[in-house]
C-alpha cells in the first residue's frame, strides 16, 4: 500500500472538516465538520502505524483513544449546544454575537476615544 | 520499507479498493458539508464513517475499523440525531445553513488542502507498506494497550468521566452554581 | 589694584541683587506696592554701592596716573600711564580660549568715571523723581545692574567678557524702557529696542567669533598683538571681523542703519533716558570701536565705511532734533547726532578726539536730559508746545540746562566747545575717500546743532507761558504742574553734573588734545549763524515754532526722513506676514498632518473593528488562513 494514499484522503477530510467549520451555521453541523476533521487524523495515525510497523502500536491505540475522546467531545458539545438552545432559542452560531465590542453611536463633532477621559 | 515499492501505477487490489472507499469516503463528507438537510448530512457522516471503517480494514487495523463502526456510527451519530431533534431543528430541507462567510471559508479550505496535499505527496511519495494481515488483531492491540499503554488508558477512564459529569450538569436545568 | 576694579564691577551687582531680593524683607508688605520702608531701602541699596564704587574709580585713576608710561602707547598714556590686567580664570573651550579677564588701563578708567559718575547722577535723581513709583525697588536694581555691566564691559579684558556685559545692558535697557509697560506703546518701544540691537549684536558676536579664532584668544591684547593685524594676506578676515563689529556698534550706539530704536526708547523714565540712552550705553558701541582700534586701523574700509554712515547719522538727525515737537525725542535725535560725531572723529584715525567727545557729550547730555526731567516733572508733559517761560519758575534748571544747551551747540567756554573742536580738526587731517562729504556733513551739523539747540532753549525757557494743568497726568508722567522746582535730590545731580559739562573742555589740553583755532573759530561762527537764524524766526514770532524754517521739509525732519515707515514696509510687515504664514502652515499643514493621522488612524481602526463583530466563525476563520500563510511561508522559505 502506497502511504500516499491514505494521506491524500486523510488531508482532503481534513480540508472538508475546514470547510464545515468555517461555512456551517447550525452548531450541530459544525460538530460533524470536527468529527470529519478528527477522523482524517485518525486515518493518518493508522496509515503511519502501519507504515511505520510499530510493534507497539501507538498509532492505532492512539486512535483508539481520539475514538473515545471524540465521542466525549460530542457528548459534552451537545450539552453544551442544548444549554445554549435553551437560552437564546437558536443554535446558529453567527447569531451568536456576545463577543463582539459594543458599538455606541460616535459623536459626530469629535472623533471617537477622546470622550473616554 | 521502501526500498522493494512497487510504482504508483498500476495500483494493487488493495489500493483500488482503499481508493474506492476514500473516494466515497470524501464525497460523502463533501454532502455532510453542503446538504441543506440536517439528518441527511447526520446519514452522510453515517456513510462517511463506514467507508473509513472499510479504510482501516484494508488498511490491516480491524480492530480500529470495529471500534469506529460501533462508537462512531453507533453512538455519535446517534447522538448527533438526538442533538438534531433537541434543537427542534426542521426536518427536511432549511434555506440558511450557510453562514455568510462561506466563500472565505471555501477559500480557506482550498488553500488548507493545496498545502496539505502538497506536502504529503511531496514528503510521501515512495513511501510505500507492505501490508500484513493480523497487524492489527484485537489480540495484538490489546496486549499493547493493557501493557505498554494503561497508564494513559486509565487516565482517559477518568477524563469520560468527567466528560460524563460534566455533560450531565449542563444538561440538566436545576442545578445551578453557587451564588 | 585689580582686586579693586573687580569691587567696582561687583559693588553695583550687589546693589542689583539686593535691590531685587532684599527691599521688601520684613517690612510685612511682600505684595506687589512697595510701602516707604522698600522705598528708602531700596534708596540706599542703590546710592550707596554707586558712591564706594565712583570713590573707587577715583582712587584708580589716581593710582594709574602715578604710574610711568611705556613707551610707545596709546593716547591715554601721557594722562594715565598705569595699567593692571588680572585673569580669573582660563575656559578652554576646544578653539580659542576664553580668558575671564579684567583689565584697567587709561581707557577703561576715562569711561569708568563717566559711567559711575553719570550712573551716581541719576540714582540720586531718580530716588525724588520716581517716588510714589510701586516699582522703584526693581527699577533702582535694574539701574544698578546695568551701571555693573557697563563697568564690566568698560574694564572687560577679553572679548566674550565684554559681550557678556555688552549683552546685560541690552537686556536692563530692554527691561528700563518697559518701566511702564501698561502703556502699550512703552512696551512696544522696549521690544523695538530689544530686537533693533539684537540685530547688530548678532554681528557684533560674530565679528568676536572671527577676531578671537584669527587671533587665537580672546584676550584683548592678544588680538590686538595677533598676527592678523600685520600681515597683508589676512586683511579680508579683519574686515569682515570689523564690518560684522561696525553692526554691533550701530545697534548700540543708534547709528544709521540701526538708529531708529533710540527716539522710541524715550518711552522710559527720563533718568533712565539720561543715564542709558544718552550718556553711557549708547556711546558703548564708541567705547568698543576704541578699545579695539588698532584692529579697525589695519582695516581702512571699514573705516570709511563708519565714516559714511557717521556723515548721514549726524545731519539727518541733527534736521530730525530740529523738527521735534518732544523735548526728550530732540534730545534723542541730538544724541544719535552727537555719537555720529565720535563715529566720525574715529573714522578719521583719532581716537582721543572720539573719547574726548564721548566723555564731555556723556556730561552735558546727561545734564541735558536730567535738566529735561526737571522741566517734565514741572510741567507734567513732552511736548515743547506745553512749555515756554519756565526762565523765572525754574531758574536753578534755566542755568543748568543753558550750560547743557550751550555745551550741545559748542559754544565756549563749555566742555562741548573743546570736544567738538577737536572733533572736527580731527575730520579735517582725516584721509580716506569720504572724508570731505563727510567733513561738509560735519559742518552743516555744527549749524544744525545751533538751531536745535537755540530752538530747545528759547521755546523751553522764553516766551509766554503755555503751561496748562494737566487733570489726570497720563503713565509715564505721574507729576501735575505745581509751580515749584523739584525736590533737592533731583536738583543735585543736574548742578554738580553741570560742574563738568562747563569745564570739562579746560582739561582737554591737559590730555594732549590742541585746540586748532581756525577750525574752531568757523565751526562757532556756523553754529552761532544756524542759532541767530533760529532767533531771529523766533523774535519775529514767539507763538510759533521756529521749526517753520525747515519749510517742506518740515514733516520729513519730523518722521526722521521715514525711515521707521520704511522699515515698516521692507522688514517688519514682510515678516509679520511671513510670520502669519508659518502660523497658519503651522496650523493647517503640520497640525493637520498631526490631527489627519489621529483622524485617518481612527477611521482605519474604524474598518477593522467592523471585522470584530462578535462572529466566532469570522475569527477561526482568520485564524486558520493565518495558520495556512505561516505553514506556506514555512514550507517555501526553508
Amino acid at each position: 500500500m502506497h502511504l500516499v494514499y491514505p494521506v491524500v484522503v486523510s488531508a482532503l477530510l481534513f480540508s472538508i472538516g475546514v470547510y464545515g467549520v468555517l461555512a456551517r451555521r447550525n452548531a450541530i453541523l459544525v460538530l460533524m465538520s470536527v468529527e470529519l476533521m478528527l477522523n482524517a487524523v485518525n486515518l493518518n495515525l493508522v496509515a503511519f502505524d502501519v507504515w511505520l510497523g510499530d510493534r507497539l502500536h501507538g498509532g492505532q491505540v492512539l486512535t483508539l483513544f481520539v475514538i473515545v475522546i471524540a465521542a466525549a467531545e460530542v457528548g459534552l458539545g451537545l450539552a453544551i449546544v442544548l444549554a445554549v438552545f435553551r437560552t437564546r432559542r437558536t443554535v446558529d452560531v453567527d447569531r451568536l454575537r456576545a463577543l463582539a465590542e459594543v458599538v455606541r453611536t460616535p459623536d459626530p463633532g469629535r472623533p471617537e476615544g477622546e470622550d473616554a477621559s | 520499507m521502501t526500498s522493494q515499492a512497487p510504482g504508483l501505477w498500476p495500483p494493487s487490489g488493495p489500493e483500488v479498493v482503499f481508493l474506492l472507499l476514500g473516494a466515497v469516503a470524501v464525497g460523502s463528507a463533501l454532502l455532510v458539508v453542503t446538504t441543506r438537510q440536517l439528518v441527511h448530512a447526520a446519514l452522510w457522516l453515517v456513510v462517511c464513517f463506514g467507508a473509513l471503517a472499510g479504510g482501516y480494514l484494508v488498511l490491516t487495523a480491524e480492530f480500529v475499523a470495529w471500534v469506529q463502526v460501533l462508537i462512531y456510527v453507533g453512538a455519535v451519530v446517534v447522538l448527533l440525531l438526538f442533538g438534531i431533534m433537541l434543537t427542534r431543528a426542521p426536518i427536511g430541507p432549511s434555506a440558511g445553513l450557510d453562514s455568510g462567510n462561506r466563500w472565505a471559508a471555501a477559500l480557506v479550505a482550498l488553500a488548507t488542502a493545496g498545502v496539505l496535499v502538497t506536502v504529503v505527496v511531496t514528503g510521501f511519495r515512495t513511501a510505500y507498506a507492505p501490508l500484513r494481515p493480523g497487524q492489527g488483531s484485537a489480540g495484538s492491540l490489546g496486549a499493547s494497550v493493557f501493557r505498554t499503554w494503561v497508564l494513559p488508558f486509565e487516565a482517559l477512564s477518568v477524563l469520560l468521566l468527567a466528560a460524563l459529569v460534566g455533560a450531565i450538569v449542563l444538561s440538566r436545568t436545576d442545578i445551578r452554581g453557587r451564588e | 589694584m585689580i582686586a579693586v576694579v573687580a569691587l567696582i564691577v561687583l559693588l553695583p551687582f550687589a546693589a542689583a541683587v539686593a535691590g531685587l531680593l532684599a527691599t521688601r524683607l520684613g517690612t510685612r508688605n511682600l505684595g506687589a506696592r512697595s510701602g516707604p520702608a522698600a522705598y528708602r531701602r531700596a534708596a540706599w541699596f542703590a546710592i550707596v554701592p554707586g558712591a564706594v564704587s565712583a570713590a573707587l574709580t577715583v582712587w584708580l585713576a589716581t593710582a594709574l596716573a602715578r604710574r610711568t608710561a611705556p613707551a610707545g602707547g596709546r593716547f591715554w598714556s601721557e594722562l594715565l600711564p598705569g595699567r593692571a590686567e588680572g585673569t580669573l580664570t582660563l575656559v578652554e573651550t576646544g578653539a580659542a580660549p576664553i580668558s575671564l579677564t579684567l583689565r584697567a588701563d587709561g581707557l577703561s578708567v576715562l569711561a569708568g568715571i563717566l559711567v559711575v559718575v553719570v550712573a551716581l547722577a541719576v540714582q540720586v535723581y531718580s530716588v525724588g523723581y520716581m517716588r510714589d513709583e510701586p516699582r522703584y525697588p526693581s527699577y533702582s536694581a535694574f539701574v544698578s545692574l546695568f551701571t555693573s555691566a557697563m563697568l564690566l564691559v568698560v574694564y572687560a579684558g577679553d572679548l566674550i567678557v565684554l559681550y557678556v556685559g555688552w549683552e546685560i545692558m541690552g537686556l536692563c535697557s530692554y527691561l528700563l524702557i518697559g518701566h511702564w509697560w501698561e502703556d502699550r506703546a512703552n512696551s512696544r518701544a522696549a521690544v523695538k529696542a530689544f530686537l533693533v540691537t539684537r540685530l547688530g549684536d548678532v554681528g557684533f558676536l560674530f565679528g568676536i567669533f572671527i577676531l578671537g579664532t584669527a587671533a587665537g584668544s580672546f584676550r584683548i591684547d592678544d588680538v590686538l598683538r595677533a598676527d592678523i593685524l600685520q600681515h597683508a594676506e589676512n586683511r579680508g578676515t579683519l574686515i569682515a571681523a570689523t564690518l560684522l563689529l561696525l553692526a554691533g556698534v550701530a545697534g548700540k550706539s543708534a547709528q544709521v542703519p540701526l538708529q531708529t530704536w533710540l527716539p522710541d526708547a524715550m518711552a522710559g523714565p527720563t533718568p533712565i533716558s539720561a543715564l542709558i540712552h544718552a550718556a553711557t550705553m549708547v556711546a558703548a558701541g564708541i567705547f568698543a570701536v576704541a578699545r579695539l582700534y588698532p584692529a579697525f586701523l589695519a582695516a581702512p574700509p571699514t573705516l570709511d565705511v563708519l565714516g559714511v554712515v557717521a556723515a548721514v547719522g549726524m545731519l539727518g538727525a541733527a534736521l530730525a532734533a530740529l523738527a521735534q515737537s518732544d523735548l526728550k525725542r530732540v534730545l534723542a535725535y541730538s544724541t544719535i547726532s552727537q555719537l555720529a560725531y565720535m563715529a566720525a572723529a574715529l573714522a578719521a584715525g583719532s581716537d582721543r578726539a572720539a573719547m574726548f567727545h564721548l566723555v564731555s557729550h556723556g556730561a552735558f547730555k546727561a545734564l541735558l536730559f536730567l535738566c529735561a526731567g526737571l522741566v517734565i516733572h514741572h510741567v507734567g508733559s513732552n511736548l515743547i508746545s506745553h512749555m515756554g517761560g519756565l526762565r523765572t519758575a525754574l531758574p536753578v534748571t534755566f542755568w543748568t540746562m543753558t550750560v547743557g544747551f550751550a555745551a550741545l551747540a559748542g559754544l565756549p567756554p563749555a566742555s562741548g566747545f573743546f570736544s567738538k573742536d577737536a572733533v572736527i580738526s580731527a575730520i579735517e587731517h582725516g584721509t580716506g575717500p569720504a572724508q570731505p562729504f563727510v567733513q561738509a556733513s560735519a559742518l552743516l551739523t555744527v549749524g544744525v546743532t545751533g538751531a536745535y539747540a537755540a530752538r530747545a532753549w528759547l521755546r523751553t525757557f522764553f516766551g509766554p507761558t503755555r503751561i496748562e494743568p494737566l487733570a489726570e497726568p497720563p503713565p509715564g508722567v505721574a507729576h501735575v504742574f505745581d509751580g515749584r522746582e523739584a525736590p533737592a535730590s533731583m536738583l543735585w545731580p543736574a548742578g554738580v553734573l553741570a560742574v563738568p559739562a562747563l569745564l570739562l573742555g579746560l582739561a582737554g589740553p591737559m590730555t594732549g588734545v590742541e585746540i586748532e583755532w581756525g577750525s574752531a573759530a568757523v565751526s562757532l561762527a556756523v553754529a552761532l549763524l544756524g542759532a541767530g537764524i533760529v532767533y531771529a524766526l523766533w523774535r519775529a514770532a514767539p507763538e510759533q515754532d521756529p521749526a517753520r524754517l525747515l519749510g517742506p521739509f518740515r514733516v520729513p525732519c519730523e518722521r526722521a526722513f521715514y525711515v521707521d515707515a520704511a522699515y515698516a514696509a521692507l522688514v517688519a510687515r514682510p515678516v509679520l506676514r511671513l510670520a502669519r504664514g508659518v502660523v497658519r502652515t503651522d496650523a493647517r499643514l503640520v497640525d493637520g498632518a498631526v490631527r489627519g493621522s489621529g483622524r485617518a488612524t481612527l477611521g482605519l481602526s474604524a474598518l477593522v473593528r467592523r471585522a470584530q463583530n462578535g462572529n466566532a466563525q469570522l475569527y477561526v476563520t482568520g485564524l486558520l488562513a493565518g495558520i495556512v500563510l505561516i505553514a506556506v511561508a514555512a514550507v517555501v522559505l526553508t
